[in-house]
């Protein structure tokens, strides 16, 4: 398999007043180049921090993350990443936001506009491009964020939650938005989420984690074509795999060990 | 149909305001309190609290500093010294802040100097400022400085402590170099935090100004009160009392200002 980012035995431990917390616990994982993975696991399993680690923001304690064969030592505009606290830059514009790492990248001004114009309309948000965040809802600081990443055009794209704050209407779009983008421009994605009807929708696997010690349970193929259809959330097989999915994260057997 | 039209436009991000009604009554009630406080001071004058001059000697007497000149000179004077020693202040308070909250080694070397000096009041820096300083203009500015240097300077690093972490990182996985981020992220954030410290640092350049102006001066605001406090003359203490809280106000308000300009991105709760 030729893994885009691959995780090897990776620890993470915090160290606490009694002991250590182990966040991760011994993680492996391969992700495949233009794979679409998503991961799923009880709040405080580490997923965020697993994914952290890909971006080149978290260290790991032991082990290593590869992305291309090469181990990541920090974070690059090659992986864009998405945070479940929007991390919009509250001084600037929607447009300002989503221009700020286009301007890192020293494009040509008119260049830089029609991308940043480009992923705003794909988010929906053209009408508030002059808008400060504070005036925005949270699902739509959330798709502001969304567009930051896309206008820079990352071969991974790291997504923690993206679609949590958003009403279900504007999440499915989202959803199919971010599947089209992904099929033409064929990136690699990892996307956390806890709605696993969105877990198995989007992906190709579904990585379902466990806590105390944070750890890959299972991993689930979902063996649906793409393009993906709103049918297909209705069919027996879809339905047959989330619920496995469902199984897997919320009857977790307790840890072997106490944590 | 204009409506419907209008309707069809409406801009993006509606910005709420507090209507002009109330900020009337507040404006109302700031004249009334002024007024209230006119009276009590006029009653209290009247009932012959010892020595207390009324509203209207002291504008009479405000009126006859006014016009021989003595107060504008005063006032240009102190003027010049709170200016100097607060621009001074922050200007170089605003560097080390930084540094102090970007530079694990700076905040080190300098915060127990900063800590140590800020728990003493600069007004008990006089003796010594006066033994090296002389008695010119220098020591007054100095004390001035250091009591806004020091306000400005904790404001300042606090602000870029309190950088959100998240920020910085959002800017990092979009390519961002140290100074990248330095100049577009942790600035702009701590932008809030340097104006208040600034605010303050004002507030105590003034609180300093007339313990400075003891130091054998020739003129200004406090050395004009000194001089009254001899001669009895309460009156005249009166008007530098209440010139120093107009300037005062009117510097915090401009500085309200800015700050308003400079951080409108903020959400107020
Ligand atoms: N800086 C830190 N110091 C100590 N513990 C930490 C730190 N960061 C994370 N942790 C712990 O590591 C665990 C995993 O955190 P993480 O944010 O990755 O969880 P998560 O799976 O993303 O949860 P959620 O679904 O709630 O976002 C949590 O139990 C958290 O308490
Ligand atoms: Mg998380």
């Amino acid at each position: 398999m030729n893994a885009k980012i691959s995780f090897r035995d990776v620890v993470k431990t915090y160290p606490m007043k009694d002991g250590t917390f182990t966040a991760l616990d011994h993680v492996s994982l391969d992700i495949a180049d233009r794979e679409f993975v998503t991961v799923v696991g009880p709040s405080g399993c580490g997923k965020s921090t697993l994914m952290s680690m890909a971006a080149g923001l978290v260290e790991a304690s032991a082990g290593e993350t590869l992305v291309d064969g090469k181990p990541v030592t920090g974070p690059g505009p090659d992986r864009g990443v998405i945070f479940q606290q929007y991390a919009l830059f509250p001084w600037l514009t929607v447009r300002k936001n989503v221009e700020f790492g286009l301007k890192l990248m020293e494009l040509p001004a008119e260049e830089r506009r029609r991308r940043a114009e480009r992923a705003i309309e794909l988010v929906g948000l053209s009408d508030f491009a002059d808008a400060l965040p504070k005036t925005l809802s949270g699902g739509m600081k959330q798709r502001c964020a969304i567009a930051r990443a896309y206008a820079v055009n990352p071969q991974v794209l790291l997504m923690d939650e993206p679609f949590g704050a958003l009403d279900a209407l504007t999440r499915v779009q989202l959803q199919d938005q971010l599947l089209d983008t992904w099929s033409q421009d064929q990136r690699t994605v990892m996307f956390i989420t806890h709605d696993v009807d969105e877990a198995v929708y989007l992906a190709s696997r579904v990585i379902v984690m466990a806590a105390r010690p944070g750890r890959i349970q299972r991993i689930i193929d979902v063996d649906l074509p793409y393009p993906r259809t709103e049918e297909m959330r209705l069919s027996p097989e879809f339905g047959r795999i989330r619920n496995e999915v469902w199984h897997a994260v919320y009857h977790q057997a307790p840890a072997s060990s106490a944590a | 149909m204009t409506q419907l039209t209008a309707l069809g436009k409406s801009s993006p991000a509606p910005v709420v305001r507090r209507g002009p009604k109330r900020s009337r009554r507040a404006v109302a009630l700031n004249l009334i309190a002024v007024v209230i406080g006119l009276a009590v001071w006029t009653l209290l004058a009247g009932v012959g609290v010892q020595g207390l001059p009324g509203p209207v000697e002291v504008a009479g007497k405000a009126a006859e500093l006014l016009s021989d000149g003595t107060l504008p000179l005063d006032a240009l004077a102190s003027l010049r010294r709170v200016l100097l020693g607060f621009l001074l202040g922050t200007l170089l308070a605003v560097p080390i802040g930084f540094l102090m909250g970007w530079y694990a080694t700076a905040r080190g070397l300098l915060e127990p100097y900063v800590q140590f000096f800020r728990t003493i009041p600069p007004l008990a820096i006089i003796p010594l400022a006066i033994v090296l300083m002389g008695i010119g203009e220098v020591p007054k500015v100095f004390v001035i400085f250091l009591a806004s240097f020091l306000s400005s300077v904790v404001a300042t690093f606090q602000g870029v402590v309190d950088v959100d972490r998240t920020l910085i990182n959002a800017a990092r996985v979009l390519g961002a170099s140290d100074r990248t981020i330095f100049l577009k992220v942790v600035v702009p954030a701590s932008t809030p935090f340097i104006l208040v410290g600034m605010r303050v640092g004002l507030g105590s350049a003034w609180g300093t100004l007339v313990a400075a102006e003891l130091i054998a001066a020739q003129e200004g605001l406090g050395f004009r009160m000194q001089q009254a406090q001899l001669y009895y003359d309460l009156s005249t203490i009166f008007v530098g009392l209440i010139a120093i809280g107009v300037l005062g106000l009117l510097m915090d308000r401009l500085l309200l200002l800015a700050e308003r300009r400079l951080t409108d991105w903020q959400e107020r709760r």
